[in-house]
């Protein structure tokens, strides 16, 4: 007999090309763990004509051949990895990407309204800010840009009431409670506080993205040699982006 | 074989397929709007099925062919093509020389997009795996944007092709004004049932502001959520129709983003996405429903019709003539192209 399943996920048809497996309609570390597993296991034993797989906050979508694809073999498949799926979201998204950034100056023109608004230093801003347990739901909106969740509720701050036509590139960022960063230069109403020095998403780059969704996320202050040392480094390709194992 | 592009038309970019694999990290899929007939014209010309070629929109580019030569199939939507100024057959491989040029009379009412598919494929660079135009990250096709005048693009390595052939009528796609075959969900228990229904009972009219992105529907009466149209984002396939806040349906299209937080009720087969995307802004359009299981046999329809064409397209390049002639033999496991012509 099956085992109950613990997760209360539904399969769900999303065209002739595509199944959703849904985890709930939440933004939650619990759940975003569960589409990440879910992820990870189709990703060691594929089946036949799957094409991609796309996670996001709550859900993982299931792209697949349609001309391959068995659809009620695959149903089956994950109904019956459901019902086993690990609830212990510890072991997903055990990669850290440490993420130098010069806060505050020329590249973070919003950091000292986001300092009034909170009523905090801006020094504080900036230390509440990498000190805060950032989680990279998915990506989403240009290519590379990351959704954090997990950024100290002390520095919520609303976007801006008119969004600016052109953020440059690399700009981190707060949005209400949630933290980010332009992964390309693109219009956007998000606070600026300071920008990273290397390309976060660079198309010639393996990885193309820096910050990918499953990732924790640690921001950290550099001053402006180190910023301008990074940067030439990151041009000439000699520049290792930080990931490291979470706890190891 | 060069392009060499005198007048870029309304909106010509180069695509394929599309770029497939780099969802999960923001990457839209882009392609061919209409991917069934792109397909075709990389089939007649003995190209792979996703061989890069120039997609025009509404009034299609003026393109000279320079350095050498090769065939060209122009599929789609029907522009009105004129090699030379002499007026030319869509779905057909024609031959194209150094000095060639060729024109459009732009929209007729037949398609509003077509493409100009050329024996090897346009030779752009490959961005993760694609060489589709992508404009809003400025990435793939020719410097991530619309083809401009003086533009100029080279040709891949060509296969065999025979000119003069064509896609026989009972394989071309079907451009009827037959209703959208559409999917429910993931999120139709998100509408309330008057809402599924008037969705189906609804003549819409596709809105002036669509594009590559989204093909947005006008006219109807409102579809009611039942909890408001914000979701937490999820995924966007191709064709997912979206009901926003203000209750008219947006199907998405080829440049759609990647995830996105309204409410999808169902998604159109990938089939009926070409054919919307051939309909200019104006036409009125039903959706109908069909089981995910019936599109996949849609899909599997679709397939024996690309299979029966290679066949056609084969057939007729090996057919042997004692006058003269070409085919393609294999010897020891390699394969060779052999012409001849009686002495």
């Amino acid at each position: 007999m099956a085992e109950k399943i613990e997760v209360n996920a539904k399969i769900l048809p999303a065209g002739e090309t595509c199944i959703f497996v849904d985890f709930g309609e939440k933004i939650d570390m619990k759940i975003n763990g569960y589409v990440q597993a879910l992820k990870h296991i189709l990703t060691e034993k594929p089946f036949d004509g799957l094409k991609e797989l796309v996670p996001t906050y709550r859900s993982l979508s299931i792209y697949f051949d349609p001309l391959t694809v068995d659809l009620k073999a695959l149903k089956q498949r994950l109904e019956n990895e459901l019902a086993t799926i690990s609830s212990s979201v510890e072991d997903v998204g055990s990669t850290e990407v440490h993420v130098p950034v010069f806060f505050g100056g020329e590249y973070g023109p919003d950091l000292s309204d986001v300092a009034e608004h909170t009523k905090l230093s801006e020094d504080e801003v900036i230390k509440r800010y990498c000190e805060s347990k950032l989680y990279c739901f998915m990506n989403g909106f240009t290519p590379g840009f990351p959704y954090l969740g997990g950024m100290d509720s002390s520095l919520e701050t609303p976007r801006l009431k008119s969004p600016r036509e052109l953020i440059p590139a690399n700009s981190v960022a707060i949005g209400g409670a949630q933290a980010g960063a332009y992964s390309i230069a693109s219009p956007g109403g998000w606070r600026i506080i300071g920008r990273v020095p290397y390309e976060l998403y660079d198309p010639d780059r393996e990885p193309a993205v820096a910050i990918q969704a499953g990732m924790w996320v640690c921001f950290y202050p550099v001053n402006m040699e180190r910023y301008k040392e990074i940067e030439a480094q990151a041009k000439t390709g000699e520049y290792k982006i930080e990931y490291r194992q979470k706890g190891i | 074989m060069k392009l060499i592009i005198q007048a870029p038309g309304a909106l010509t970019t180069v695509q394929d397929l599309g770029r497939w694999g780099y969802q999960a990290i923001g990457m839209p899929v882009s392609g061919a709007m209409d991917a069934p007939a792109l397909i075709r014209g990389n089939i007649l010309l003995g190209n792979p099925d996703g061989a890069a070629a120039l997609e025009m929109t509404l009034m299609g580019a003026t393109v000279q062919f320079k350095d050498g030569e090769g065939a060209i199939t122009i599929t789609g939507g029907n522009l009105q093509p004129k090699i030379n100024n002499n007026p030319v057959n869509n779905w057909t491989v024609l031959p194209v020389k150094n000095g060639d040029i060729l024109t459009f009379g732009g929209f007729c009412g037949k398609g509003f997009r077509t493409y100009l598919c050329v024996s090897g494929g346009i030779d752009v660079p490959l961005v993760m795996g694609s060489r589709s135009t992508y404009m809003k990250a400025k990435i793939g096709g020719l410097e991530g944007r619309k083809l401009a005048k003086g533009d100029e693009l080279v040709t891949g390595q060509q296969g065999f092709y025979k000119t003069g052939i064509n896609c026989p009528e009972n394989l071309l796609p079907d451009y009827s004004f037959s209703p959208l075959r559409t999917v429910l969900g993931p999120q139709d228990d998100y509408i309330k049932p008057e809402g599924i229904k008037t969705f189906f009972d609804t003549e819409y009219k596709i809105s002036s502001s669509s594009d590559r992105m989204g093909c947005r529907m006008e006219g109807g009466e409102i579809i009611e959520h039942i909890k408001g149209a914000d979701i937490v984002s999820d995924a966007i396939p191709m064709g997912a129709v979206q009901i926003p806040g203000q209750g008219l349906p947006i199907v998405m299209m080829a440049d759609r983003q990647t995830t996105g937080g309204y409410v999808k009720i169902g998604v159109v087969h990938a089939l009926d996405v070409a054919r919307l995307s051939q309909l200019p802004p104006g036409t009125s359009v039903k959706f109908s429903q069909i089981t995910q299981e019936q599109g996949i046999e849609i899909s599997k329809i679709e397939a024996v019709k690309l299979n029966e064409l290679r066949s056609h397209v084969s057939e007729a390049i090996n057919s042997v003539s004692s006058e003269h002639g070409a085919m393609n033999i294999i010897v020891n496991g390699e394969k060779f192209f052999v012409t001849w012509e009686r002495l």
